[in-house]
């Protein structure tokens, strides 16, 4: 198994396997609520044109964290599954 | 209402972006109250419709991800939902709006709503457009799995919803959703511990519902005023709870979101063929444009500079015609009425008043002309995301922005858009340093006494000049005092209240227009109902302390007299020579240059015996240090209601009459008159320092009645215009009196 690494270093295009959410707090756990739940997949979607916050894929909607936020969500990197949807 | 007809409450949650405003709008159309939920920055909005001989009332809850309460709002949906708020009456049901391209988060909250016991209905709103993306759900499996009616709407379409209304209308054959439990049975086990302990020890009958949240909502409100009440003993209690929780591999929170989001999973399993979850839509394509460094960004400059010039410029010929209707009405009542205290009374306090009201709208409506836009067609997002990373610096967040700017133009269209903001300290701390920004009010201050008192040179062929370089100054001094005043509030009023910041992006969709004008009312309706009545009595308080006790027979008759001789020219215009002798005949009436000078001599006299002016001669010696005179104060006073209104009140105190805000040569005359202006021992009153002085004063001061009266209705409470109040003008005194005393040191 791949050592886990934190959401926030994942890059632009790329994708990844949530391992866990730290912390038991009011973060965690909107983060969790907002189907950030474990074994789900995330792709990063794009960064604001200041680096921070990053647009994120999740469970078929695009959600919005800050730097501070993703480093809490510990994940694995796996191979982007990105498809080009003609529409 | 018929007597005999049913009624019915009916509350609406949901995610936010999932329509459930639209819902609300479609089924209750223009029928709809906008207030506060007592005691909390929530608003309310009930709305009514009649439906086959039933009438309904509904209660939009305000948007949430989760009944686990962290934020006001959240609290309010959940003490609604479980009837603890005494002004709502308890429900007959809820209708869960869920947005069905994206079913799966959405489902989390009507997980936990379900739980609750009440009657339900699921909504699957923005059927449209999950048609469109090539989304296929089995609605009749779903309702079996679910056992509760499922109706499928396109609300900003204004689709299903008399199959809503139908599905409303039978709820009651509608077997109350069985409760079917999704936990781990240790979860039950333990929750009904805690009830029994509940039951024997303090004699509590601890709803079904209410134990579950309390057991899963860490440091929640339930949990909070248990402890006040019971102390250790219960803290304990619930800890043991927890630990024993955490040990059978149920620890809370994480347990709920692991449960709910697997339930979910089972139950869309075979019911939901969607696309791919990870693919690059259409919105995705728009994103990589709208968020470009460059491009997102030139864009983002350009729709903000449209929005600002908006409020800036293209609202003045509405208020124009406003301004028109108002002056008609003026000369109206002025030609019907005697000149006397009714007359001032109405002319001055109430049809001034109502001006000072209507003269907001055509600038709140065009903001939310535009927010309504933005937020419609899902742009508003990204502006925040784009917007974040800046705003944070300060403390505050992507969404303050559009505020903020809007304030330039007018706080009070400002402050009411900080609704955007979901945040309650974001949104605290910008409805706050917002009367900072210069509004287009304080322009006129400004101008006055920039074009009297700086020199005037120019540089580089005209394009840099001395006169706008302060101009320009004036208006960053409030940005400037706002970051530390922003950090400072952060600090002090609204520790660790930091709330996660978690935004989703909804995918781009065209705005509707029945949408983008609803939401343009609701505000102009909440404006006026709420904010229009008080900024009313302010004008009529202020009027009154300008208007009494001075005797007015004198300038009474002067004004008549004045009106006699200028019905008399007209006619003698008309008949030409024959009244000419007898116009020269009558030696009583003075020429009307004479008359002119005497009655502002007279209106001067007045303003300085009115409690207003004793005011202002009381103060004097406060305000000496700031370099003013007493005239200063008074202006600085009156102009409570509006900040402009010092340059009319400075107007009538060098008794120049009324008209010396609109013409260029009134302003001129004003201007003469503030140069020569002396103190007793013939010293200029007014130089350079004591211009900076006054114009530091009105770019920090809160003299603005209508501002003061919005951040009380959007703040619920009068608490913080109060704290604005005073802060501002303690900032507006400190800035004033250094700058001119150290303008002195130079200057002289």
């Amino acid at each position: 198994m791949r050592s886990a690494s934190g959401l926030h270093e994942i890059k632009v295009g790329e994708a990844a396997r949530i391992v866990s959410i730290e912390g038991d707090d009011a973060v965690a756990l909107r983060l969790m609520e907002m189907g950030l739940t474990d074994g789900e997949v995330i792709e990063v979607m794009g960064a604001s044109p200041f680096g921070d916050p990053v647009e994120y894929s999740v469970r078929g909607y695009r959600l919005v964290l800050r730097r501070k936020e993703a480093e809490r969500v510990q994940v694995e990197r796996i191979q982007s599954q990105l498809t080009d949807r003609k529409d | 209402m018929s007597g005999s007809a049913r009624t019915k409450t009916i509350a609406l949650i949901g995610n936010p972006n999932t329509g459930k405003s639209s819902v609300f709008n479609a089924l209750c159309a223009m029928n709809a109250r906008i207030g506060n939920f007592p005691g909390v920055t929530v608003e309310k909005k009930l709305g009514r419709y009649q439906f086959a001989e039933e009438e309904v009332s509904v209660i939009d809850l305000p948007g949430t991800y989760s009944l686990s309460a962290r934020s006001a709002d959240e609290q309010v949906a959940v003490d609604v939902l479980l009837g603890r708020r005494a002004d709502v009456p308890p429900l007959s049901g809820v209708v869960v709006i869920v947005d069905a391209t994206n079913i799966q988060r959405n489902l989390y909250l009507f997980s936990q709503v379900r739980e609750l016991g009440l009657p339900m209905i699921l909504v699957l709103n923005m059927w449209d457009r999950a048609e469109a993306e090539g989304i296929e759900l089995n609605v009749d499996e779903l309702q079996k799995r679910l056992n509760l009616p499922i109706v499928t709407t396109s609300a900003h379409r204004r689709q299903g919803m008399d199959q809503l209304r139908e599905a409303i209308r039978r709820l009651d054959d509608v077997p109350k959703t069985t409760f079917t439990e999704i936990f781990p049975s240790v979860f039950s086990e333990e929750c009904s511990k805690l009830a029994e302990l509940c039951k024997r020890e303090w004699n509590q009958d601890i709803p079904w519902p209410q134990i579950r949240r309390g057991v899963l909502d860490v440091g929640g409100s339930w949990e909070q005023s248990q402890e006040q009440q019971f102390g250790n003993r219960f803290r304990d209690q619930l800890a043991a709870v927890r630990l024993r929780l955490s040990e059978a591999q149920c620890r809370v929170p994480a347990i709920e979101t692991r449960v709910r989001y697997g339930w979910i999973r089972e139950v869309l399993d075979g019911v939901l063929r969607q696309r791919p979850e990870r693919t690059f839509t259409l919105s995705d394509r728009f994103d990589r444009f709208l968020t470009h460094r460059f491009f997102g960004v030139v864009f983002f400059i350009f729709v903000m500079l449209l929005v600002f010039q908006a409020i800036y410029s293209w609202y003045e010929p509405i208020t124009g015609l406003i301004e028109g209707g108002i002056a008609w009405l003026t000369s109206l009542v002025e030609g019907a009425m005697a000149p006397g205290a009714m007359q001032s009374l109405l002319v001055d306090g109430v049809i001034g008043g109502v001006g000072a009201v209507l003269v907001f709208l055509p600038q709140i409506m065009l903001l939310f002309f535009f927010i309504a836009i933005m937020e419609d067609c899902g742009y508003m997002a990204r502006a925040a995301f784009l917007m974040d990373k800046i705003m944070t610096r300060f403390g505050l967040s992507g969404k303050s922005f559009l505020p903020l700017m809007s304030s330039f133009a007018c706080a009070v269209p400002g402050i009411m858009a900080t609704r955007v903001i979901d945040q309650r300290r974001d949104r605290m701390i910008t409805i706050l340093i917002a009367p900072l920004m210069s509004c287009s009010a304080r322009l006129p201050v400004y101008v006055l006494l920039v074009s009297a008192f700086v020199p005037k040179k120019v540089w580089l062929f005209g394009l840099i000049g001395t006169q706008s370089l302060v101009l320009l100054l004036m208006h960053c001094v409030g940005v400037v005092i706002a970051i530390p005043v922003a950090l400072l509030l952060k600090k002090w009023f609204f520790p660790g209240e930091a709330a996660p910041f978690v935004m989703e992006l909804p995918s781009f969709k065209w705005p509707s227009a029945w949408v983008i004008i609803f939401r343009v009312w609701e505000r102009v309706k909440a404006f006026l109902q709420n904010a229009g009545t008080l900024i009313l009595l302010t004008t009529i308080v202020i009027w009154g302390a300008g208007y009494f006790p001075g005797d007015h027979t004198a300038l009474n008759a002067l004004t008549m007299q004045l009106d006699e001789l200028e019905a008399r020219s007209v006619d003698s215009n008309s008949e030409d020579s024959v009244s000419n002798e007898e116009l020269e005949g009558s030696n009583a009436i003075e020429p009307a240059d004479a008359l002119l000078a005497r009655i502002n001599h007279e209106k001067s006299r007045l303003i300085e015996e009115s409690y207003l002016g004793r005011a202002g001669k009381f103060l004097e010696p406060a305000v000496r240090p700031l370099g003013w005179d007493w005239r200063i104060g008074i202006g600085a006073i009156a102009s409570f209601p509006a900040r402009e209104v010092i340059v009319a009140t400075l107007g009538t105190i060098y008794s120049l009459g009324g008209d010396v805000t609109d013409t260029e040569e009134g302003s001129t005359a004003l201007q003469t008159a503030l140069k020569s202006a002396t103190w007793p021992d013939g010293r200029q009153v007014y130089n350079l320092p004591v211009a900076f002085s006054i114009m530091v004063f009105f770019a920090l001061c809160a003299q603005c009645g209508a501002t003061l009266v919005i951040i009380k209705r959007e703040t619920n409470s009068w608490r913080w215009p109060i704290f604005t109040f005073i802060y501002m003008t303690g900032l507006a005194y400190l800035g004033a009196f250094l700058t001119y005393q150290l303008g002195s040191l130079f200057v002289s």
